[in-house]
């Protein structure tokens, strides 16, 4: 009999659903891409509806429907928190309880509201909730290739667990090791995050991106004051520097005597100063995941580790663990923030509690992360039609080659094919592709195609097969979750002068044959493109490849600062009106630039709000 | 909210959590006041309480 499972994460930020068939992920989608409000943290309607439709499903003929964590244990840690500080954090207590009181506490009542909608007939009994450390460990380990594994979660915080080290072995997961809130390294890096002047849960990116720039002189302050890690990688904090437990934001004053200054405002200009804060606190969570897993490995002698949770988005981060040899292999889970939770907590129903079967497929189960939704030719058509857009329907070939030809000639492209990713990243579904060859790719894109901030780095997409031409890794990196260095015949040497530039002055340096994608210490975020779960975008970057010479292309998100990646061809053509992306290529609808009617360009920069 | 009420006591029950039944019911009171109070004869007696 076939078991279909729908997992639902919604409530704190970045709804989403998914859909498990038998064990298999039939589709997984973000609220955002719909809704078109990033991390949009509401009821997952939409995705909800468009992961049913993938399935040829209604909500009816679903077994189960699971939310990925459980909120009377996240009431109860709210609670003893109050309690265990109070008389302090009476103001944030008096912000959060009415709003527990009247909404969060009923998230049972909510839900089953919100799903009736859907299906008049559905009733409480079908609804489960899965614990959200719990939710992430499934979504690492049951997709992954491995039979067996070592399954790493860390992120902000969930109930109570911040970090959490699970063994996966066949269909059974069981988390063996907790650290509990307010131990977290998520909320560490996020303290930094608010600190530097970037949006907690969504800026931590920005930080990561500013590390390199800058050189890690606060670590032993960091190290000294804020955190105490053990050999085996457990930490604590020390809540005297933090002000997340019980105020409104996330350090305090002491915090900011430390450092020598308050928290940047983000109008506020980075300086050197931010720019080496960002890599202390790079360089702590490096040396905190890193002692977990040498400790992991060494007490599990297992070849194969996945990884989960908001720490693990952190690719600098999981390339150093790779590198560092505890674990053979490496998976990481494509949603590996709350948006993935909604897949591990239906895949952790299907094998936990259904006993479903499972057999791990070379590669993974995730299929590329092409999970979300997709359009026909003759729906783009329509919907181009519909919008205005001026158009040419091209043959697979022609299409391939006009493309490539307008990245060779250095034009920004927008590519939306197949169906939509599922995860923070755009891998080829959802994005906008530019020549990595260009020293002035980066920058055009950064300030006229992306709008958004000059120091942040471009990922580069390589053919599988020549990965290891171009950057120091010999392995499968589909999700872009991996950095990892341009290999040195590729670099260019530095003149004494570029070699003493610091901070943003160093971005405009060429600093080898794919400067676009080559950040200031020659990392890159690389994506691996594989012909099995992307023919297209494979056939582009073989065909730029024979014009060039050159496997790599920049790969960014379709989307302007504060926008969700493009969702549907609507958004993609309104994102390319509004912004200065020369060619755009709809399925097989290719569409250029000045072949556009005018009056259709908008302001669209300032439609979204910054991140 | 008689399935919730008895969600919460197994809940209390599964986390051994009894303590925490005076706060949820000192919470269910205020809630209730607060509910209430809005623009109501109860409002006076709320505000001296803080």
């Amino acid at each position: 009999m076939t078991v279909r499972i729908l997992g639902v994460s919604a409530f704190y930020h970045d709804s989403a659903a998914a859909l498990v068939v038998d064990g298999t992920v039939v589709a997984a989608a973000q609220e955002e891409r719909f809704s078109r409000k990033k991390h949009d943290p509401r009821f997952p309607r939409l995705a909800l509806e468009a992961v049913l439709s993938a399935g040829g499903i209604g909500l009816a003929e679903v077994d189960h429907v699971v939310f990925y964590d459980k909120p009377f244990l996240k009431f109860e840690r709210l609670l003893e928190t109050y309690l265990a500080f109070a008389p302090r954090g009476f103001r944030s207590f008096r912000m959060a309880v009415p709003v527990w009181l009247k909404e969060k506490l009923f998230q049972k009542a909510l839900l089953k509201t919100e799903l009736q909608k859907l299906d008049p007939g559905f009733d409480g009994t079908r609804l489960l909730f899965s614990e959200h450390h719990l939710s992430h460990a499934a979504s690492a380990f049951f997709p992954s290739p491995f039979d067996q594994a070592v399954v790493l979660t860390m992120d902000g915080v969930g109930e109570w667990a911040s970090t959490t080290a699970g063994l996966g072995h066949g269909r059974v997961l069981d988390i063996v090791r907790e650290i509990h809130f307010p131990h977290s390294l998520g909320l560490l890096y996020s303290a930094f995050t608010y600190y530097t002047g970037f949006k907690v849960n969504s800026g931590e990116y920005k930080v990561m991106g500013l590390a390199p720039y800058g050189e890690a002189r606060y670590l032993p302050l960091i190290l000294e004051h804020l955190i105490d890690i053990k050999p085996d990688g457990s930490f604590r904090l020390n809540l005297d520097y933090f002000n997340y437990c019980t105020g409104l934001t996330m350090t305090n004053r002491r915090f900011d005597a430390l450092f020598g200054g308050p928290p940047r405002h983000p109008d506020e200009p980075l300086t050197q100063r931010h720019m080496d804060l960002a890599a202390s606190v790079q360089a702590v969570t490096e040396e905190v995941v890193l002692r977990l897993t040498r400790s992991l490995a060494k007490e599990y002698r297992q070849p194969n580790l996945c990884l989960a949770g908001g720490v693990a988005l952190n690719c600098v981060a999981n390339g150093k663990v790779l590198r560092d040899g505890g674990f053979k292999n490496i998976w990481v889970q494509p949603a590996a923030g709350d948006a993935g939770g909604a897949l591990g907590a239906a895949l952790a129903a299907y094998h936990g509690l259904c006993g479903g079967p499972r057999t791990p497929q070379p590669g993974d189960s995730m299929a590329g992360s092409y999970l979300g939704p997709d359009f026909s030719d003759e729906e783009i058509q329509r919907r181009l039609q519909a919008v205005g857009a001026r158009f040419t329907i091209l043959d697979e070939q022609t299409l391939i080659a006009r493309t490539a030809d307008a990245l060779a000639a250095g034009r920004a492209v927008g590519w939306f094919q197949g169906r939509m990713e599922f995860g923070p990243r755009a891998l080829g579904a959802r994005s906008i592709l530019g020549d990595a060859r260009s020293p002035t790719m980066q920058r055009v894109l950064n300030l006229k195609v992306k709008y958004r901030e000059s120091f942040r780095p471009f990922a580069p997409s390589v053919l599988r097969e020549d990965v290891a031409e171009w950057f120091e890794l010999d392995g499968d990196s589909p999700y872009m979750l991996v950095v990892a260095d341009v290999v040195r015949r590729r670099r260019l040497a530095l003149t004494d002068a570029q070699t003493s530039l610091f901070g943003i002055d160093k971005l405009n340096v060429p600093r080898s044959d794919i400067p676009a994608v080559t950040h200031i210490d020659y990392s890159a975020r690389i994506q691996t493109v594989h012909r099995e779960t992307n023919p297209r975008y494979h056939a582009l970057l073989s065909e730029f490849k024979r014009l060039t010479g050159c496997p790599v292309l920049v790969n960014t998100s379709f989307n302007v600062r504060g926008e969700p990646i493009v969702g549907s061809p609507e958004d993609a053509f309104r994102c390319f009106m509004g912004t200065e992306i020369d060619v755009l290529a709809v399925g097989r609808a290719f569409l250029v630039k000045g072949e556009q009617d005018d009056l259709l360009r908008s302001d669209y920069k300032n439609t979204f709000e910054r991140d | 909210m008689m399935d919730f009420i008895k969600e919460l006591w197994l809940f209390m029950r599964v986390r051994k959590k009894f303590w925490l039944l005076p706060i949820f019911l000192m919470m269910a009171l205020l809630g209730g006041l607060l509910v209430f109070a809005k623009g109501s004869a109860i409002a006076p007696f709320i505000y001296t309480m803080f």
